[in-house]
This record gives C-alpha cells, structure tokens and sequence, in this order.
C-alpha cells in the first residue's frame, strides 16, 4: 500500500465501519466488534504506515478533487496532523472500549447512531489533521461540527436540546461568520489556501489587516472555545460521557487549537507574526481565557462541568503557544495536543466511571468514594498530575515548552499567567481526590462509621481504560523525546 | 450519425423547445385520462431536458444557436438565440420541470381532482412553453408573449389549490403579474419607439448608437421593475408567500425552481445584453437600487422565514431571501459576483425545489404542511428527512454542498469590489438560514409525535426518487463544479465582455 492510498483509507476507514455499524446494528456484540475493529485497523494505518514516512520527512500528499479553481480537496501530511491523527485515532480504540462499557452500564437507547456519528466525527477529525489547505480544513471542521451536534442532543430531552442549539449555534455561527471570511480573504490576498511551511500571507496581508485576519481565524475557530466563545463547551456537556471524553477533550477541541495552532505555523508563518507583532493580542486574549476558565472551574461542584472548564483553560495553553510565535511556543503547543488529551480523556473517563458505578455527579457527593473505587480515582489522580503539569507525567513536558516559548518571546507575564494557571488547577483538581480518598463516606456514617462493602468499581470495560490512559500520562513523560523529534520536521525546514 | 446531421438536429432544438410542450398541452386536454397525460408529459419534459442537454453540448462546443423562425432571418423575423447563458437556464429549467413531474402523480391525486389532472398537466406544459420560450428567444416582443403564457398558466395552476385561500392568492399574483407585464410591455415598447426593432441583438446595437437618452433611460427602469415584481424581489415580492404557500404542493415545487429563475435571466439579459452594463450601471446606477434591495431582501426574507408556522409559507419566504443573493450578485457587475448569481440560480432551483418536495411528500403523508405536525418524521420518514436534511445543509451553505459555491463567489466578489461589510451581510445572512432550517430537524428529530397523531410511513417511491435526485444533485454539484460553475463563469464573461 502506497502511503498516499494510506492517507485517503485513514480518512474513509471510519466511513466503512460506518456502513458495517449500521448493518449490524441489530446485534449489540458484533457491532462493537466491528466499531473496535474499525478504529484498530484505522489506527493501525496511521500509525503503521503513515508515521514512519512522516518521521523520515516525508510529506505524503492526496489530491482528491478541485472543486473551485485553485480550491483543491488534498490531503498532505505534516508532523503536527501527523500527531493530531496519532491522538485521535488511538484514544479512539480506548474510547470504543469505554464506550461499550458505559453505554451498556448506563443503559443508553439509539447506540447504532451514537456509534455512527461517533465515527463520523472520527473521520472528520483525521480529515481536518491531514488537510492540505485551509478549504479542505474548512469542509472536514464543518463536518465534525455535523456529525457530533447528534452526540450532543443524544438523549433527546430539552436541556439536551437547547445545549444542542448552543453548540451547533456557536460552532456554526463562527465558523461561517468569521472562518469562512478569513477563507476567502486568504484565498484572494494569497491566490491560494495551501499550507506552506512559513506561511503564505507574508507581503500580501499587511499592518492591521495581519490582525483582523488572524482574529477572524482564531474567533472563527469555535472549537478552539476562546473565549467569549467558549460556552458551547460546557452546554455540550449533557452528552453521554464517551462523547465528552473523546470528543470534546480531544478529537472536537482539539481540531480547534489544532487549527489555530496550523493557521499560525503554515498560513501565517511564526517569522511573520513574530515580526509584525500581530499576534501580541491573542497571547492576552488566550491569558485571559486560561485564568478566567480555572476560576470558573474553581466554582463548579458538577464534575464534568468542571472538567469542562478546565478543557476550555487549557486549550488555550496551546493558543497561547501558538500566538507567542516562537519555536518552543509552538513546540510546546504542539506537544500540549497529545499530553492534555491524555490526560483529560483520563478525567472524563473516571467521571464516567463514578456515574456508572456510583450514580454520582457532583464532586460534593463523592466524599469516601476512593475507597469503593481505588482504580477510578487512581486514574483521575494520574490524569489530574499530567493537567496540572507535574513530573513525571506528560503533561509536565508541553508545559516545560510553552514556559521556553514565554521567555523566548520575552513575554514574561505569559510565563506568570502559566504558573498560576497551574496553582488554579491544583486548586479545582486536588480536591476531587482529596474527598474521595481521605473524607468519610456518608453512608459509613450511618452504618456506625464502619467501612462497608469494599472495593466496587463500575463495570470493567469502564475503568480499564482510564487506568490505561492514566499509566499512559506517565508514559509519556518518558517518551516526550519521539514526540519532540517528531515536531522538530515543522521547524527544521 | 454523420456531423451534418447533427448539426442539423441541434441547431433546430430550440424550436422544439417551444413547439413540443406547446401542442402536447392541447393532446393531454383532448386525452382527459389522468395518467395517460401525465405519462405525455413525461415524455415530453424529459425529451426536453434530453435536448437542452444537446443543446449546452454543443454550444460550448460549437457557439451561439441561431434559428429564424419560419425562415424569416433575423432582425426581421422572430429569432432564437441560444448562447451559454440562456442553455445554463433551459438546461435548469427543464431539468427541474422533468423531476418535478416525475414525481407529481401521488401529490396529485391527494389534492386534485382526478377528473382534473390531465388539464392540470395541460397547464403545466403550457407553463413549460412559456418558461422556456422566454428563455430561448432572441426577440424582445416574443418574451413579452411567452411571459404571458407562463403567468396565465400559472395564476391556473396556483389556483388548484385545496383551499380558497388559493383563488385570492391567485388573483393577487394576477394582479400583481399582470403590473409587471405590463410595465415590462412598456419598457419594450419604448425601446421599439427609439430603435424601431425587437430583435434583442439588434436592439443592442441600435441603443449603443442612440446612447443614454431619457426614453431608454425610462424604458430600463420599466423593464427593470416588471421584472422586479416577477422576479419577487424585495418588496415587489408579496404576492409570492401566498402563492406559494397556496398552490398545490407540485405546483410550488415547480414554480419555486423555475419561474422566478427565468425572470431572474430576463433581468440579466436586459441588463448586460441589451442595454450594456456601461449604460445600466453607469448612466442609470442601478447597482445603487439593487444592491440595497438584494440585501434586504436576504435579509428580511430569511428573518420572516424564521418565524413561520408553516412550512410551505418559511421555505417561499427562503426563496424571498435567495432571490436577494442572485440580484446581489448581479450588482457587484463583477465577474466573480455575476458568476455567484448565475450558479446560485442553478444551485437555489436544484435545492428549493428538493425542499419543496419533502414538504410534498410530508403532506401527502401526514396531511399537514404545519411544522408542528412534523414531530417524530426523523424515525418515520427517514430517507425523506433526510433528504430534508441535504438540501438545508445546502441552504445554509456548508461546504460540499451547492450553497457553499454560491456563497463563495458571491463573498468573493463582494471583497474584490471592495465591499467588506456586503461581504459580512451575505455570510451573517446564511446564518439566519441555519435557524430556520435547523427548527424544522429539531421537530422532526427531537420531538415526539402526539398521542393521538396518525400512522405515518415513508414517502412512496415516486417521489421519494425524485427527491434524492435533487438533494443528491446539491451534493454532486456541490463537489464537481465543472457544469454549473463552468457555464455560470462562463456567461458572466461573456456578459461583462472580459476574455477568458
């Protein structure tokens, strides 16, 4: 198999499975099967094929079709897609199994529909990580947004609903407001919207326009949740727990910064911005989203709408990386896709886990509850060290980096703002694990304070992948060096 | 078949165009049996696509067509006169009647009588005559002619409808018609007066010589108002809503996609053929009058859109809306803009009349065009919602879809005449189109029907194709662009004289 063959199976994999999901959506067991086998095989082609060309330098490229004039469908591969995929379409075997577990705990209707979007959204954000330019980016952003607005509205009720219209509003609404327009400009100002190591705008966007566009890009990337964007997050929260976990701490936020991170390396080249100064303001903006989401976070006693917070925070670490404009601001960016996707899966998967197996939401219900369930709340423990960045977990790495790229920039206070993000996130993190494991349990107390039961997990499909993802975030620490190599192929050309 | 021959054949396409709907509308009268009549008109709709298609062949291949009528040559007689323009249109508009009427018989027997059908059909063909006898003629005169035949058959056809409301309906689209046709009469008449001919080509030449004089002047502000109200552009388009909401389900669907489509290409052609951008835009500033319509237009159309209760009556104020994108892209006078309103013209008939269609197969099923009655059709008439779903994808324009390439180039030509905030009007525009569209998916898939709401199946298989064809053709057209977008920017080339 050509690895440009490769590069348009890794896309359309998802697609068959979809095709396989639906015939056999009447037997439970053989259509997870075929969803697990699809995301392995989906994988197994990233990661198998694609990854070592892309690791030689290779930069496989796919023209499907030109559908305007100089508005090409292509796909072309590069390390920061390259390691967009790797994510996406590994935590998405783990995801599967995840699913599997708590959609059959929690006993969910209209699973052969929740498994199809899911693998649409999968395809969409393979598509968006190996787009070649910004239209094809553009058309695979659009269809994540699609495929994942019935994830969203999954139960069917009115707050379901209504969070459903926040997302498809904010999500749509910026993207055709602002992304689209920034699509033309560049379109017209460049003659094209490939993606070009060192940009394509510079000599032909110039002074304030610089900004203007670079804020229709970085606002008009909804996913990216900057704020004031940034409520579709947390309103798409009433989604099955999988879905939080995968796609939004994962494959849908991280299209968004993906793309900003993309737009700011190949559209407008990191030397451009650094010269002109035009990206001085997102670093402010992404600042003031990092603190002001952390102290939200601080404030909410639902676990998931917490995390949710906490998602939107961090995403804007890797914004901040990529508006700082130097090597190691992107470096650290980049590295902060993969090491916050470890991490956060992690949490959403546990909060999952304690929903199943505990019936709980609130993180003031959850006192004594590691002692029922030490695996869940070991994991949350291990995802919550990667998050707030502390050795030796991956997390500790991209925050090393984005730390480099503030002083590079000679922007110190980003370094301040990074440093009491960290402090912030202890403070809403610690204390989930801290109730759990060191207050009594309520019901202890009425049982005359002796510890009852022992250990009762949620079921085994639910817990096993959060303790994989948690050992995963210590894994990483070690292995930081291959995803560096890795990244250096954007900088070294 | 030896080239002669074919050329032959090609070259006396046009005529057909007119001759073959125009008698076998007088046939399905005489055959008064439903069916028979409806298989005729297949017939003929189809062989008229068929030949359209022949025709866009072979003048891309091969240049204008010319056919003197009666072999009376040009200016002198009555001329036809194909050029990629006016083949883009007929190519549309036959396209769409041949769909429609594929799937019309279900819709019919629900809400005509059958004793009815075969002169429904009768009035349908003679619609067909007119719409695509406007289209291919090279004669002034003759458009006014052909004009009348599409609105007198149509004021019949919209006045089938079940309820009364569609004879007042009708009468005020009469009303309302008959001011355009007239003020359109007159703008002809005055162009006669000072060029003393009614062949378009020559009358173009004969106004280049006369130049800006106070009688063209007003002869184009007539021309452009009459087409105004035909077209239903902003605020002439009152009559449209009832006529539409009104009509029978088929006979929206089929107006919806055509006839404002030609009026649109009667605006076009006026403008850049017969009076030149120079004399319409210079002289006259007419961009300055469309331009704040057109956005008003987009505007107010998809607002009221919004608040409907009825489908029928949200998708015709829709239409009100897309009317507004097509005028807008005429008065950018650019070529980008000219080719986002001629490829929206072909985009908007193959998405409305799709809509249009679900709305007919919803009716014929749940008997009820009401958005509320469409609670819970998302499981029960899947492939049809879905089919729903496309096409309104399309509407707001997402990419890969049609609406998307209309979009494109009419932002694009608003940037590259330096126009921002037009640039930001039509994208803020296409939002509006999201929240009318997405209430009817969120009924349709989020809400449970009624206790006491009747057994509902999937839409049958006649209409059902017929709608995929169209909301498949939004995708397809959508991705490979080389028809619609070719064609379009040829034209607009053409139109504005700039070279390839």
């Amino acid at each position: 198999m050509s690895v440009e063959t490769a590069v348009g199976l890794a896309v359309l994999l998802p697609f068959a499975g979809i095709l396989l999901i639906a015939l056999l959506g009447r037997w439970p067991n053989l259509r997870e099967t075929a969803s697990l086998a699809t995301g392995a095989s989906t994988f197994a082609v990233v990661a198998g094929v694609i990854l070592p060309v892309v690791q030689m330098g290779g930069r496989p490229r796919l023209d499907l079709v030109a559908v305007l004039p100089g508005l090409d469908l292509a796909f072309e591969v590069e390390p920061l897609g390259m390691l967009f995929a790797l994510v996406a379409s590994g935590l998405w075997i783990v995801t599967t199994i995840y699913s599997i577990g708590y959609m059959r705990g929690h006993h969910e209707e209209h699973q052969t529909r929740f498994y199809i979007c899911f693998a649409l959204a999968i395809s969409g954000a393979l598509g968006v990580a190996f787009a070649a330019n910004v239209f094809t980016l553009f058309v695979f952003y659009e269809a994540i947004t699609l495929s994942t607005y019935p994830l969203v509205t999954h139960h069917g009720t009115e707050a379901a609903k209504k969070a459903g219209r926040v997302y498809l509003g904010i999500l749509m609404g910026t993207s055709v407001a602002f992304l689209l327009f920034a699509l033309v400009w560049t379109y017209l100002a460049a003659g094209t919207t490939e993606f070009r190591p060192g940009g394509i705008l510079a000599g032909r966007v110039e002074g304030w326009h610089l900004m203007v566009l670079l804020a229709l890009y970085a606002f008009g990337t909804g996913k990216a949740a900057l704020m004031p964007f940034h409520r579709w997050l947390p309103a798409a929260m009433v989604a099955p727990t999988p879905v939080s976990a995968l796609l939004h701490a994962v494959a849908v936020v991280k299209a968004g910064v993906f793309t900003v991170l993309k737009i700011i390396i190949y559209v407008f080249g990191i030397d451009l911005l650094a010269t002109t100064d035009a990206s001085r303001w997102l670093c402010w903006v992404a600042a003031f989203t990092i603190l002001a989401a952390s102290i939200i976070a601080l404030t909410k006693d639902n676990l998931k709408a917490r995390l949710a917070y906490s998602t939107v925070s961090q995403l804007s670490y890797i914004v901040l990386g990529g508006a700082l404009a130097t090597t190691a601001g992107v470096m650290g960016g980049g590295m902060h896709i993969a090491m916050h996707a470890l991490g956060k899966i992690t949490l959403f998967f546990c909060a999952g886990a304690i929903m199943v197996g505990a019936h709980k939401t609130k993180i003031s219900e959850i006192d004594g509850l590691g002692r029922r369930m030490p695996f869940t709340f070991g994991a949350f423990f291990l995802g919550s060290l990667s998050v707030i960045g502390l050795p030796p977990m991956g997390g500790s790495w991209s925050k090393w980096y984005l730390i480099l790229g503030t002083i590079e920039a000679d922007q110190l206070a980003m370094m301040v703002v990074l440093m009491v993000s960290s402090l912030l996130s202890i403070g809403y993190l610690m204390p989930v694990v801290g109730r759990a494991f060191f207050r009594p349990s309520p019901e202890d107390d009425e049982h005359g304070g002796s510890p009852r039961g022992g250990i009762h997990e949620a079921p085994f499909l639910c817990v096993l992948p959060p303790v994989l993802t948690g050992i995963g975030c210590v894994v990483a620490f070690f292995y930081a060096d291959d995803i560096y190599e890795l990244l250096m192929g954007i900088v070294a050309r | 078949m030896s080239g002669e021959l074919v050329e032959r054949v090609t070259t006396n396409l046009p005529a057909l165009q007119i001759a073959l709907p125009l008698l076998t509308a007088a046939v399905c009268m005489v055959i008064r049996r439903a069916r028979a009549a409806w298989a005729l008109a297949m017939v003929v709709a189809w062989t008229s696509f068929a030949s359209a298609g022949a025709i866009l062949a072979w003048v891309w291949r091969h240049g204008d067509i010319s056919y003197a009528e009666g072999g009376w040559q040009a200016p002198f007689g009555i001329e036809l006169h194909i050029d990629l323009l006016n083949a883009l249109v007929l190519l549309v508009v036959t396209g769409i009647c041949a769909i429609v009427l594929t799937a019309s018989p279900k819709s019919f027997d629900q809400e005509i009588w059958r004793e009815h059908h075969a002169k429904v059909y009768a009035l349908y063909l003679l619609c067909m005559t007119g719409l695509a006898g406007m289209t291919v003629t090279g004669d002034a005169f003759n458009v006014f002619v052909f004009l009348e035949i599409s609105s007198l058959s149509s004021y019949a056809l919209i006045s089938q409808g079940t309820t009364r409301r569609a004879l007042t309906s009708s009468i005020q689209y009469l009303v309302m018609g008959t001011l355009g046709g007239t003020f359109i009469l007159l703008g002809i008449g005055m162009i006669y007066m000072v060029t003393g001919t009614l062949n378009m080509a020559d009358m173009a030449v004969q106004l280049g010589a006369v130049g800006p004089n106070r009688t063209v002047l007003v002869a184009l502000a007539c021309i452009g108002i009459g087409i105004a109200i035909k077209l239903a552009l902003f605020p002439l388009h009152i009559w449209l809503p009832n006529a539409y909401t009104y009509a029978p389900a088929i006979v929206t669907a089929f107006l919806a996609a055509t006839s404002t489509k030609v009026a649109y290409y009667l605006l076009v052609r006026f403008i850049f053929s017969i009076f030149g951008a120079p004399l319409a835009f210079g002289a006259l500033r007419l961009d300055a009058v469309l331009m704040p319509l057109a956005i008003a237009a987009m505007f107010a159309g998809s607002f009221v859109a919004i608040f409907q209760d009825n489908l029928k009556r949200m998708l015709a104020y829709s239409s009100v809306a897309q009317i507004g994108y097509m005028v807008l892209g005429l008065s950018l006078v650019s070529v980008s803009g000219l080719t986002g309103g001629l490829v929206h013209l072909f985009n908007h008939a193959l998405m409305k009349s799709g809509l249009f269609l679900v709305m007919a197969a919803v009716l014929l099923r749940t008997g009820s065009v009401r958005i509320e009655a469409m609670a819970g059709l998302g499981r029960r008439m899947p492939w049809t919602m879905a089919a729903f779903v496309v096409a309104g994808l399309s509407m707001i324009g997402v990419p890969l879809t049609v609406g998307f390439v209309s979009k494109w180039y009419l932002v694009m030509g608003a940037i590259q005449a330096g126009l921002w905030p037009v640039a930001v009007l039509i994208l803020l525009s296409s939002l509006l189109a999201l929240i009318y569209i997405w209430r009817v998916i969120e009924v349709a898939y989020f809400r449970e029907p009624p206790e006491d709401a009747p057994e509902v199946t999937e839409a049958p298989i006649s209409l059902l194709g017929p709608i995929w064809v169209l909301a498949g053709a939004t995708v397809f057209f959508g991705i490979f662009t080389s028809l619609s977008v070719g064609t379009a920017s040829a034209a607009a080339r053409m139109l504005l004289g700039v070279g390839q």
